[in-house]
């Protein structure tokens, strides 16, 4: 039988199954942070467990570092304690842990991949939702709550049910300006925050196969805001060459093995999905969300809905809701919203083609000075890439922050925080009210769209600047 | 982790579409090493005011919604992030049953991991229990026979997985489950590092 990617990959995962489609699927590779761990490793210390796989599992701390200067360590007191703890888990079962003062330490979807960490055809979990970001080599990625943090660390299996397919087509090519960003946004925009609900997706068509493996990344990540348990990408010749010669990539014989079963991993040609979407690349634009949910999404042409054209109640309280909190007035064009601050990293949109794409558009320009604006680079070695090019000095030179990398204002659980009714150009990937901070006002944009409206201090089409 | 097989309770009646886990606890409450104590931080945004003062009109700081044990909410509740923060501060707060007309993938799971059990209905039932729920009607869940009463004659029916009904009826621990089939974990892992050596 004509099977998909993700059927093959769950199949070939698959240790028992039973009556009622409950599974037990053996987990290949295991990323551990310091927010949803530590209640796993004290799980198993009351039960006496151990951890069975020390090797498959990666510990970095990203979520609580600061990203100024880490010379004098973490103040926030709470902070400091679950960064300490997770070092000390990781020494006492045996993990390798990427610290504060590591050059490899950074955000945990950016390290996986930059290790070579992630490859394809794994099933890959962690206590995180964005995992999904993984899917874009191929591999079965998923967030995980802590209680199965602790079910990996000790059995390297996980109890799960298995998910339908839907394939995501986008065809053609994408109009110049138009990024991963974007394609993921009108996809989100198009299908719901629930639109993906009890599915895998699989992106397929000419635009997924031209980008390269950050922008795949950047869509795979995403994912979990349509709603999808993981997002793929058919692994091909960009993610061999992608993967080859990084520290945990396969080598000598092996690489070839590898390589020999890396290249089965592909959708067959019959194969049924149980849902599917095809867009045309031409008809995305730039876009930017006005509301608190990734789903409220506009073009940079567009507007701000307006509640009362809304027939559905829900929706219509949803928007009203939004507005109110966004402290946006119905019908106002998206380009006469003006920002006080702009983020520019994530596991979205923290990785090395991002810094590159946004030093083009800044470079020579100023930041507007209503604005604030910070690049927090991915991870270390992001961060030491971006400078042996110069681009720490092109966006210095802009005024712009050069931080160190974390998760930093994508959630604001280091002092990367909007102040009430801040208004934010946003490279990450949520929203939500508070996200960013109590009552911080944030718009989703891709990395090129945040740089421009940094230097326009509102948001401009990006198409028109280059 | 606490059985659950009868719940009978006033229900608190939430109806917003897409409540996310920021919402539910936002990101400060996370540097907790624990998983107790987080009842205080549920929705903080939306019970406490900058100040840190209640705020009086939402539903779970008034008597006798803030002694509810089912929540009700409106569809995708709990979508964003994978923090179990959010299942325990629920927990924490007493809430041992959600029901909704559709749940995030990651939170739904988390929901059992933790004895709460989340119940899916369609919109129309839904809509009749918030009713109820708003009168102070006591709502009965029952978890052996798959039904919900609300005090009339048509009880509801509902649908869980039934090794997830299960766990939660037996207040089952999923590692203990799972370490017993070790020899076919050990049998399995044995297979693929013949097929992928490099993995290991």
């Amino acid at each position: 039988m004509a099977k998909t990617l993700y059927d093959k990959i769950w199949e070939s995962h698959l240790v028992d199954e039973q009556n009622d489609g409950t599974s037990l699927l053996y987990i290949d590779r295991h990323l551990v942070h310091e927010v949803t761990s530590p209640q796993a490793f004290e799980g198993l210390r009351l039960s006496n467990r151990k951890v069975k796989l020390p090797g498959s599992t990666l510990a970095v701390v990203d979520h609580n570092v600061p990203t100024t200067d880490r010379s004098k360590g973490i103040a926030d007191k709470e902070s400091a304690i679950q960064v300490e703890t997770l070092s000390k888990n990781c020494k006492d079962f045996g993990i390798e842990f990427f610290g504060l003062t590591d050059k490899r330490q950074g955000i945990v979807h950016v390290i996986g991949p930059e290790q070579g960490f992630t490859q394809p055809g794994m099933t890959i979990v962690c206590g995180d939702s964005h995992t999904s970001t993984h899917g874009a080599f191929g591999a079965l990625a998923f967030g995980i709550g802590t209680s199965e943090v602790e079910h990996v660390l000790a059995t390297q299996t996980l109890i799960q049910s298995r998910a339908k397919n839907f394939k995501i087509s986008v065809d053609g090519k994408l109009p110049l300006g138009v990024t991963a960003k974007d394609v993921i946004l009108s996809i989100i925009g198009n299908i719901g925050t629930a639109g993906g609900t009890g599915y895998v997706i699989e992106y397929c068509g000419e635009v997924f196969r031209n980008f390269s493996m950050e922008e795949r990344m950047t869509v795979c990540n995403m994912s979990i805001e349509a709603g999808a348990r993981a997002g793929l990408v058919t692994p091909d010749q960009k993610t061999f060459d992608y993967i080859k010669g990084r520290p945990l990539a396969p080598k000598g014989e092996n690489w070839e093995k590898a390589l020999n079963y890396w290249s089965n991993l592909y959708t067959d040609k019959d194969a049924k999905f149980d849902r599917e979407l095809y867009l045309q690349g031409k008809d995305i634009e730039p876009t930017v969300t006005w509301g608190t949910s990734p789903q409220d999404i506009a073009s940079i042409n567009g507007k701000v809905p307006d509640p009362n054209l809304e027939k559905n109640e829900d929706r219509k309280k949803s928007i009203l809701r939004s507005l109110d909190y966004m402290g946006l007035e119905p019908n106002t064009a998206i380009q006469d919203i003006k920002i006080d601050k702009v983020f520019i990293g994530s596991c979205t949109n923290g990785r090395i083609e991002d810094l590159r794409e946004v030093a083009k558009i800044v470079k020579g320009k100023k930041v507007n000075k209503s604005v604030d604006a910070i690049v927090v680079p991915g991870s270390g070695l992001v961060k030491l890439q971006a400078e042996k090019e110069g681009l720490d000095k092109i966006f210095k030179d802009s005024g712009f922050d050069w931080r160190e990398p974390g998760c930093s204002m994508c959630l604001g659980m280091n002092p990367d925080q909007l102040k009430p009714k801040e208004r934010c150009a946003s490279t990450s990937n949520r929203n939500f009210e508070g996200r960013q901070g109590r009552g911080g006002r944030t718009h989703l944009v891709s990395p090129v769209m945040a740089a421009a409206a940094a230097i326009e201090g509102k948001f401009v089409d990006i198409r028109k600047i280059i | 982790m606490e059985k659950f097989t009868k719940l009978k309770s006033i229900a608190a009646d939430l109806q917003i579409s897409n409540i996310d886990t920021d919402m539910i606890i936002p990101k400060q409450f996370l540097k907790t090493i624990k998983r107790t104590g987080l009842g205080s931080a549920l929705f903080y945004e939306m019970r406490y005011d900058e100040k840190g003062n209640v705020i009086k009109n939402f539903i779970l700081n008034n008597t006798p919604f803030n002694k509810a044990k089912i929540l009700i909410s409106g569809k995708n509740f709990g979508c964003g992030s994978s923090r179990e923060h959010a299942p325990w501060a629920l927990l924490d707060f007493g809430i041992r049953c959600i029901i909704a007309e559709s749940f995030a993938d990651i939170f739904y799971n988390n929901c059992f991991k933790n004895g709460i059990l989340p119940i899916i209905l369609p919109e129309n039932q839904v809509k009749e229990l918030s009713e109820a729920a708003r009168k102070n009607k006591e709502i009965e869940i029952d978890l052996i026979d798959q039904k919900i009463h609300k005090g009339d004659n048509r009880p509801f029916d509902f649908e869980i997985e039934s090794f997830r009904k299960e766990c939660l009826l037996n207040g089952y621990d999923d590692i203990a489950l799972t370490l017993k089939k070790d020899a076919k974990i050990e049998s399995f892992e044995q297979r693929k590092k013949n097929l992928t050596p490099w993995l290991y």
